[in-house]
């Protein structure tokens, strides 16, 4: 989620090929490296295996640079014929795959697997059919996400989910970490905007999920493989549904001299029947971290502000904007501003949009949190938040897609600071916690990977992550695909140890022991 | 644990020591769809009831056996209701039901289906575990979608206990167009109509008749009026024809005889086959009564880039599109993943599972 190029992430916790997971293997010795090595050299075209440390260090992370893993190798196949050659070749050798994009992720769900390969889509990056008058573009898995909306733009349509990240982002990771985005709320997610993917079992055989068509047979394998983090198959193809763009949006900017006046207007917004585009929230740390970079014209004196966008017909948005004002205006708001034109839209937008860039300036390093919870409790958050700052020792900046209280706190830290790293990863997981606590999730849109992994015990039961290992098991009977990421083992959660007690019984009383 | 689930608890444990089946069953309204009706009868109805509703999260979260009608007047008292618009088929369906069998009326190309509006769900599994996934809330990537997947299971993975659901705000106006023309020149309209920012909110075509709905705020519905021309409805006409492709009281639907429902990408061209049809979905969705070979029909849908389902006539042909045999071994590991023994709805989606 945040632009790239951008370093904000250092390096923190553990020198260099330490593994931070067991899960994720052990390092394979030099000969099994060789063979792996040999046998895909040998399936593929020269160039489409990096092996050489210097080629393959820029692969060890993804956009969360605290967990760090070298693969064996990295494959970058550039059609599905050979994307399909080197999963045979895994297959038959029993080597964990691990599918990448364009590494802009934020919860490692890309870290490679020591005793595995990183298999790169990048490469796969064509628009292959981009039919206006059905409204799809059918598009490999390497195209970034921004590059289908440019493609759709001479016909009057685009791609509706926008994530941060968008202009490095590939379809692929999308589809893998069924990303949002600020448009959400109205648009839906990944899920709600592809029709169809083809893709690649374990075994390099093809499988095509959805179709063109709004109903397909059987079971939605379609909806059990957007977000399932490169562990059910590979995704070689994917197929999105475009949206005609809106003929006009514009924004409303409201400051609040309370947050939880803010998150009330929020919620009378919704209950007064309108779905805004986007309904973003930034807390005054965040608006002062923003404002010098971005000179949005921010009401520093607020403590919350509230960004409000209306799209549609010049008739919906000039209604919708005069309620939402009334709304706000009801709700307390001590100013309000309405975006004149679409230079003006884009600057109020350019601060929340900013967000996270502006994090890496003002603080050496940052840590993304990503806790989805009912708004009603947005302000019970933000004092807990405020709570944990005290207890931790640290800031954090909060900016949040207030729509559908999905929170995106900005834990500020130093990792040179000895102990810093550790008490803003305890920080973090205290608030995802949290948020499982008010009847929320631990990841609204970055996933799982290996940054919440733990936090997954929290969440579900160990009968509900063996149904999750069931579904693995289904697509990927060898295991071999993404391994250690997404689902805790129960081991791993006995570890971290503090499972869900249900019914009164003793924690850990139905576990095996290890 | 209540009684209600406690029981329902009970027989599926009973079930499995015994090696026997269970047919889950709400209010029975889908009781003609689908492949077989195998085992003894799990009735979900006593399971019923609102466990949480906040008009301004959006968010319904009700038991399996909750009404659709009680669902929907208490959202109406709020301004909301289930966008998805899902079928009754003359009778008074479970939210049990209606995401087991998955179908959406008039409004899914335009807003989704119920698998969109799906946020989380209570499963009872073989084993009598009771598994949660997804939540209650909008944005949720925690561990596979579990709850989607339940989406139009047929109950064939176990059976679906609570399900939250997103709601919308009720437009505040709604206007439909009639305009005479062939059914390719609607469909060929629909799907302009579809690419242009228009509150199109459903499509029909039916006997040389074209509709449109129009749904927004007033000043929006009237403007597109005023954009597309046609004749505006009678809105007790207009809503009576919606509710009867909705709930399949339109004769056309409701006579229980063979019916193919097909499934096809929106503009693909009209299938060449004999018979009479009706048109949904901006095209997406092709009714079709006709005399020609099931394989016949089953072809011509693959080719339009989609498939054929049999409605009212269980026994003539498969009811569903076969699966391609790598789907299949997926469809059996995941049967198997979730209930070994094959208590639940077995074959109901898939024959043998």
């Amino acid at each position: 989620m945040r632009s790239p190029g951008t370093v904000t992430l250092s390096a923190a916790g553990g020198g260099a090929g330490e593994p931070r997971f067991s899960d994720c293997g052990e390092r394979a010795g030099a000969g099994r490296r060789r063979e792996v090595i040999a046998a895909l050299g040998a399936v593929l075209p020269a160039g489409a295996v990096l092996a050489a440390d210097s080629d393959i260090r820029a692969y060890e992370c993804d956009g969360l640079a605290n967990f760090r893993e070298l693969p064996l190798a990295v494959v970058m196949p550039a059609s599905e014929r050979e994307v399909a050659a080197a999963l045979a070749v895994c297959s038959r050798l029993g080597v964990p795959v691990v599918a990448r994009g364009a590494g802009t992720g934020l919860s490692g769900g890309a870290m490679p697997h020591a005793s595995g390969i990183v298999l790169s889509l990048a490469r796969l990056n064509r628009i292959l059919e981009l039919d206006p008058v059905a409204g799809i573009a059918r598009v490999e898995p390497g195209v970034r996400n921004l590059a289908i909306s440019e493609a759709a733009a001479p016909h009057g349509l685009y791609y509706a989910p926008d994530p941060s990240s968008q202009i490095a982002c590939t379809i692929g990771g999308n589809v893998a970490e069924n990303a949002g985005g600020v448009h959400c709320l109205k648009y839906g997610l990944t899920l709600h905007n592809v029709l169809r993917i083809r893709g690649l079992t374990i075994d390099g055989e093809p499988i095509e999920l959805g179709s063109l068509a709004l109903d397909t047979p059987g079971l939605d394998l379609l909806a059990a493989f957007i977000g399932s983090e490169g562990l059910l198959a590979i995704a070689t193809e994917v197929t999105v549904r475009l949206l005609p763009r809106p003929a006009v949006a514009r924004v409303v900017m409201a400051s609040f001299d309370d947050v939880a006046k803010a998150g009330d207007a929020v919620a009378a917004i919704i209950a007064a029947g309108i779905i805004p585009a986007g309904l973003e929230m930034m807390d005054r740390r965040a608006t002062v971290a923003v404002e010098p970079f971005v000179k949005a014209g921010y009401d520093l004196e607020a403590a919350a502000i509230l960004l409000a966008e209306s799209d549609g017909t010049p008739e919906e948005v000039d209604a919708e904007v005069a309620r939402l004002e009334q709304i706000v205006t009801a709700s307390g708001a001590t100013a309000t501003a309405v975006s004149r034109s679409e230079a003006e839209r884009l600057r109020f937008w350019s601060g929340r949009k900013n967000a996270f860039p502006a994090a890496g300036r003002i603080s050496p390093d940052y840590y993304c949190m990503d806790g989805t919870i009912p708004r009603k409790h947005i302000g019970r958050v933000l004092e807990e938040i405020a709570a944990l700052e005290e207890r931790q020792g640290l800031r954090c900046m909060n900016v949040f897609h207030a729509g559908d209280g999905n929170l995106h706190p900005l834990i500020l830290f130093d990792a040179n600071v000895p102990g810093q790293w550790e008490r803003a990863e305890r920080f973090g997981a205290a608030i995802v916690e949290l948020c499982v606590a008010l009847g929320g999730t631990i990841t609204g849109e970055h996933g799982v990977g290996v940054e919440k992994i733990n936090s997954m015990c929290v969440q579900f039961t160990p009968a509900e992550r063996a149904a999750f290992f069931a579904v693995k098991r289904a697509f990927d009977p060898p295991g071999l695909l993404n391994p250690g990421k997404l689902i805790p083992t129960l081991h791993r959660c006995a570890e971290y140890g503090r499972m869900r007690v249900h019914g009164g019984a003793l924690p850990f009383a139905d576990l095996p022991r290890f | 644990m209540d009684a209600a689930l406690e029981e329902l608890r009970e027989r599926v444990l009973a079930t499995g020591r015994h090696g026997g089946r269970l047919r889950i069953r709400g209010a029975g309204t889908k009781d003609f769809l689908g492949e077989a009706l195998e085992g003894e009868l799990l009735d979900i109805r006593p399971l019923a009831g609102v466990v949480d509703y906040e008009p301004s999260e959006l968010v319904v979260t009700a038991r399996a056996g909750t009404r659709l009608s009680a669902l929907e007047s208490l959202l109406a008292e709020h301004g909301q209701f289930l966008a998805f618009e899902p079928p009754a088929f003359g009778g008074d369906p479970t939210l049990g039901g209606i995401v087991a069998a998955g179908l959406s009326g008039p409004r899914r190309a335009s807003v989704g289906s119920v698998r969109d509006f799906v946020l989380g769900a209570q499963l009872l599994a073989a084993d009598g575990e009771r598994l949660a996934f997804g939540g209650r809330v909008m944005k949720n990537v925690a561990g596979f979608d579990v709850a989607r997947l339940l989406c139009g299971s047929f109950g064939i993975l176990g059976a679906i206990l609570e399900v939250s659901v997103k709601v919308l705000p009720r437009p505040a106006a709604e206007t439909t167009l009639a305009f005479e023309m062939g059914a390719a020149e609607a469909i060929q309209s629909f799907n302009r109509w579809s690419r242009r920012p228009l509150p199109v909110s459903a499509t029909s075509w039916f006997d040389g008749i074209a509709r449109v709905r129009l749904s927004g705020v007033p000043s929006a519905v009237d403007a597109a009026c005023a954009t597309l021309g046609g004749a505006p409805l009678d809105p007790g006409a207009a809503a009576q024809w919606w509710t009867g492709l909705r709930d399949h009281k339109h004769p056309f639907l409701s006579a229980r005889e063979p019916l193919w429902r097909v499934s096809v990408a929106a503009t693909a061209p009209l299938v060449g086959l004999p018979g009479t049809k009706l048109v949904e979905w901006a095209g997406a969705l092709r009714w079709l009564r006709t005399s020609a070979a099931a394989e016949d029909v089953r072809e011509a849908a693959r080719r339009a880039g989609g498939s054929a389902a049999l409605w009212h006539g269980a026994g003539v042909a498969p009811v569903f599109e076969p699966l391609a045999p790598a789907l299949l071994a997926i469809h059996r590991r995941l049967k198997a993943g979730f209930d070994p023994q094959g208590i639940f709805n077995r074959g109901r989606l898939v024959p043998g599972l």
